[in-house]
């Protein structure tokens, strides 16, 4: 893939500069300072265009001069992925931000990438709708940016994750071509599911630029209780309890810390009748522990992990693991934490998707996380380090793909040859 | 194909699972879709993945194509064999091999019939969701390459949302895991992108399924209206009242009429049928119920019936599920569409089907799912009249283009397949083709694997034309195009 990209030039051309200046408009294109470095790589020049045939057009031009392009939305997530081998553009869809068709009647929207998360449901709720989706930093996320890197929060234990939501997808890919698949209809099986592909693809096949999202009502009524377990033991009992039970839950996750007991949070969504019913049967299936209704605050807590003091010695991880699987998952990081004398924090949904944040001397971090990395991977599962601090030795930030990498290279080949997005962000080096 | 490949095929699949004399072949050259056929040249029957990898690299080194089959129940023609190709059939490969409750899975070969999967779990209160109304003989292998849906993929999703991991053969017999039994794996979501591509990207040798904890009670009501544009507004209701049924049907006058000439599911005779079912705790499911019923009242429902017993659920549902087979009783032949439209526009499509089938002389039975707006338009006609198939057709495929203009899609369960493949190209712009063929490329780039499907030829086949060119003949004034 590197073959084809040409010598990076020190600065843009002060010609190709222009003609983006040209059609996009001087104020719409400035050069970057330190807040756009992405991931320690330093960027030369923003460009916002301001709609789609713009941005594929920049896209194109761009790829056409070998220039290598980062697409960029709220720039919540700017630290997460591997460094880019060079980055020359950030493409904002900052301007593209307008939810173009709210079919209410339908359970439809089509909107721009561009658009927050918050605003989209601010205007979704106007007629007591919802994505069904809880990601981090709603207020700032846009929707391609949350889309490329697959944020989903606890009620994918109900909703699914983005890929169950999105129903259609507009790409620019880097020669240009605008691409649309899937449709505005929930059920459709025309054609490949590219915004599958599109979802979780960390913005190196294309880039977004519109989606179409399947939605669901605003509950009438929400209860959550916690659940104060003793144990690890006790905690896995009551989680399988809940899961193999009658309960209509919404989401159920554990918090996890050093030191400290866990607990267990658990979301209701429906009817008085129906959640009055379900806090009883909660109330059996807990036995001993203790069970209090709880404020909705305690959802934030994964994002709650990403607020700490001392940024120089924390990493925060994403990890995967079967569901069955959270306490021993739990122990597994109490020792590696442990034998370092690291403090750990973790927030693992019963989907077995955990956010993990690790804090003590970076060179132990380093080595915590990759002893994870390897035990999670044994058992089927992942870990992918979204935040590590400068002091810590460089990691990868996602581990192996497996046997179906030749397949993904292939798959950005087709679709990004000349490897102008995002080049080097991804799974092993895409 | 000369006889030494045929050989060397046999070698792998033990004899046994070669099939190539002709009055055997004549069970595979069609699928559901039984006006196209396509005699295979031969078909393979393999009992494990390293068979399917062995055959794979044959017909890879050969350049053969080939056509993967579960139990030939689409209706899209996606299992019509290619000429010259071969039909690799996973009928053999039917073991559940692994039930794990803990973590919610199952992991099964893709000869594995749909309902034998919930028939495994059923014991523990599982169920696997998807559900076609073929579900007893298809095959969930068949499944995965439609994304098959079901009436219950309103609130439980499709296969896609079911399916987890995939072991793929690639079209030159490498072996590759897609996903898994952990969600997010690194990397792009390559299953999501296999499920539902319609066998044009490999063949799945083992499924990973999501499977599911049964609901505490489930609820079926049944509502009679005086036509589908009341029952219609009924569904608007229950949607903006903020519910999600478990399902949401709708049978027209003359798709009762059928129904009932072949299962006597006891329903009543009216102009249209709506049946809801609710599934959940008990305590929300009865209250939201009561809100059923009354949206169905205020529509104009004149008779409404609760199921009282498992018994009686299942009559419900066996005549919705029956409705396609059931046209047999009413008319000699007929075309069972499959297209779909934004729900609120259901009004004006079925108003402009009347008009359509009214001008066309034929009759068309309609069975929806309507919560999702999936339309299953049966158009009846009878093959002994001349030039009856032509118009009933036709008219089948102007039902897709109404779905089309009002924003939908030409096919929301069937899949594209051989059938509808020059419907694409009305669906979707040319680049929104290309860049499907350029992913189709990177999992197949000799175009092996079920070659003739889902994308249409538009050059040669005209299905988009361009600008109209003379050929010289004509220009000259030797020839004339009427």
């Amino acid at each position: 893939m590197d073959a084809a990209t040409p010598s990076q030039p020190a600065t843009l051309h002060s010609s190709f500069r222009y003609k983006l200046i040209s059609f996009i408009g001087p104020e719409h294109v400035r050069a970057t300072s330190a807040v756009d470095a992405i991931v320690g790589v330093q960027p030369k020049v923003l460009v916002a265009p301001g709609n789609e045939r713009e941005l594929a057009e920049v896209l194109r031009l761009s790829n056409e001069a070998g220039l290598a392009v980062i697409p960029s939305g709220g720039g919540t997530k700017r630290c997460w992925g591997n460094p880019p081998s060079r980055a020359d553009l950030v493409l904002s869809t900052a301007r593209l931000n307008e939810t173009t068709e709210h079919a209410w009647a339908d359970l439809t929207v089509t909107v721009e990438a561009g658009c927050t998360i918050q605003k989209l449901q601010e205007a979704l709720a106007e007629h007591g709708q919802r994505l069904a989706l809880d990601p981090l930093w709603p207020e700032k996320a846009t929707v391609g940016g949350v889309l490329s890197a697959n944020d989903s929060g606890a009620l994918r234990l109900r909703f699914g994750a983005l890929r169950d939501l999105i129903i259609g997808v507009t790409l620019a890919l880097p020669d240009g071509t605008l691409a649309s698949s899937g449709g505005k209809v929930v059920k459709n099986v025309a054609g490949y599911d590219l915004p599958k592909l599109a979802t979780g693809a960390f913005g190196t096949l294309g880039v977004i630029t519109r989606a179409v999202f399947r939605l669901h009502p605003l509950p009438r009524h929400t209860r959550s209780f916690t659940v104060a377990t003793s144990t690890g033991e006790e905690t896995r009992r009551f989680v399988q309890a809940v899961q193999n039970s009658k309960l209509a839950h919404t989401a159920l996750q554990g918090r996890f810390e050093s030191g400290i007991s866990p607990l267990v949070d658990v979301l209701f969504e429906g009817t008085e009748a129906g959640l009055s019913a379900q806090e009883a049967h909660l109330k059996i299936l807990a036995e001993t522990s203790a069970v209090t209704e709880a404020s909705p605050e305690v959802w934030k807590a994964r994002q709650g992990l990403w607020s700490f003091t001392k940024p120089e010695s924390a990493a925060l991880a994403k990890f995967s693991i079967l569901p069955a699987e959270i306490e021993k998952s739990m122990e597994t990081i109490a020792k590696s934490a442990g034998t370092r004398r690291l403090q750990w924090k973790a927030v693992v949904q019963a989907t077995g998707i955990g956010w993990l944040r690790l804090e003590g001397d970076a060179k132990d971090l380093r080595v915590s996380l990759q002893e994870l990395r390897e035990l999670f991977e044994r058992s089927a599962g992942s870990l992918i380090v979204f935040y590590r601090p400068a002091a810590m030795p460089a990691i990868d930030t996602w581990g192996g793909a497996g046997d179906a990498f030749p397949l993904m290279k292939a798959v950005k080949q087709q679709l990004d040859p000349r490897n102008t997005l995002n080049p080097g962000r991804f799974v092993g080096g895409i | 194909m000369d006889a030494r490949i045929l050989d060397e095929l046999r070698a792998i699949v033990d004899g046994r699972g070669l099939i190539s004399s002709p009055e055997e072949l004549h069970t595979y050259e069609c699928d559901g879709l039984t006006n196209l056929r396509v005699m295979p040249r031969a078909v393979l029957l393999p009992t494990s993945t390293g068979q399917v990898q062995a055959i794979l690299r044959i017909c890879h080194r050969e350049k053969i194509p080939f056509v993967a089959r579960g139990s030939g129940t689409g209706l899209s023609g996606g299992a019509l064999p290619v000429e010259n190709g071969v039909v690799i059939s996973l009928a053999r490969m039917n073991r559940i091999l692994e039930v794990d409750f803990p973590n919610a899975r199952a992991v099964v070969e893709p000869g594995v019939i749909n309902l034998d999967v919930t028939a495994r779990i059923l014991h523990n209160e599982y169920f696997y969701a998807p559900d076609p109304s073929s579900q007893s003989i298809c095959s969930i292998g068949g499944n995965v390459a439609e994304n098959s849906g079901g009436a219950h993929c309103l609130k439980y999703g499709f296969t896609t949302t079911h399916v987890l991991g995939l072991d793929v053969v690639l079209p030159d017999g490498t072996l590759v895991h897609l996903g898994g039994k952990a969600l997010d794996a690194p990397g792009y979501d390559l299953a999501g992108v296999f499920v539902g591509s319609e066998g044009t990207l490999g063949i799945a040798t083992k499924i990973i399924l999501r499977i599911v904890k049964r609901p505490e009670c489930v609820r079926t009501l049944l509502a009679a209206f005086p036509s589908t544009n009341e029952a219609g507004a009924a569904v608007s209701g229950i949607i903006a009242a903020g519910m999600l049924p478990a399902a949401i049907e709708m049978m027209d006058n003359l798709a009762i009429q059928a129904a009932e000439a072949a299962v006597r599911a006891n329903y009543p005779n009216c102009g249209a049928l709506l049946l809801v079912e609710l599934d959940g705790p008990l305590a929300e499911v009865e209250t939201l119920m009561t809100h059923v019923n009354e949206i169905c009242l205020s529509n104009g429902a004149s008779e409404i019936r609760l199921a009282q017993s498992d018994a009686e659920r299942a009559l419900v549902w066996k005549g919705r599920k029956a409705a396609f087979a059931a046209m047999g009783r009413i008319s000699p032949n007929y075309i069972v569409q499959d297209g779909v439209i934004p729900r609120t526009s259901l009004p004006q499509v079925m108003g402009e089907i009347v008009r359509l089938s009214q001008e066309a002389g034929l009759r068309v039975a309609n069975v929806f799912h309507a919560g999702d707006g999936n339309l299953h338009p049966l158009v009846l006609y009878d093959r002994r009249i001349p030039g009856q198939e032509e118009a009933a057709e036709a008219l089948s495929s102007n039902i897709l283009e109404l779905c089309i203009a009002a924003g939908g899609s030409i096919t929301g369960e069937h899949g594209v397949g051989e059938d509808k493949k020059k419907m694409m190209s009305k669906m979707f712009a040319e680049p929104d083709l290309l860049t499907m063929q350029r992913v189709r490329n990177a999992f197949d780039p000799l175009q092996l694997s079920n070659p003739t499907k889902i994308f249409p030829t538009p050059r040669l086949c005209g299905e988009k034309p361009g600008k109209y060119t003379p050929h010289p003949l004509e220009s000259s004034g030797l020839a004339e195009r009427f």
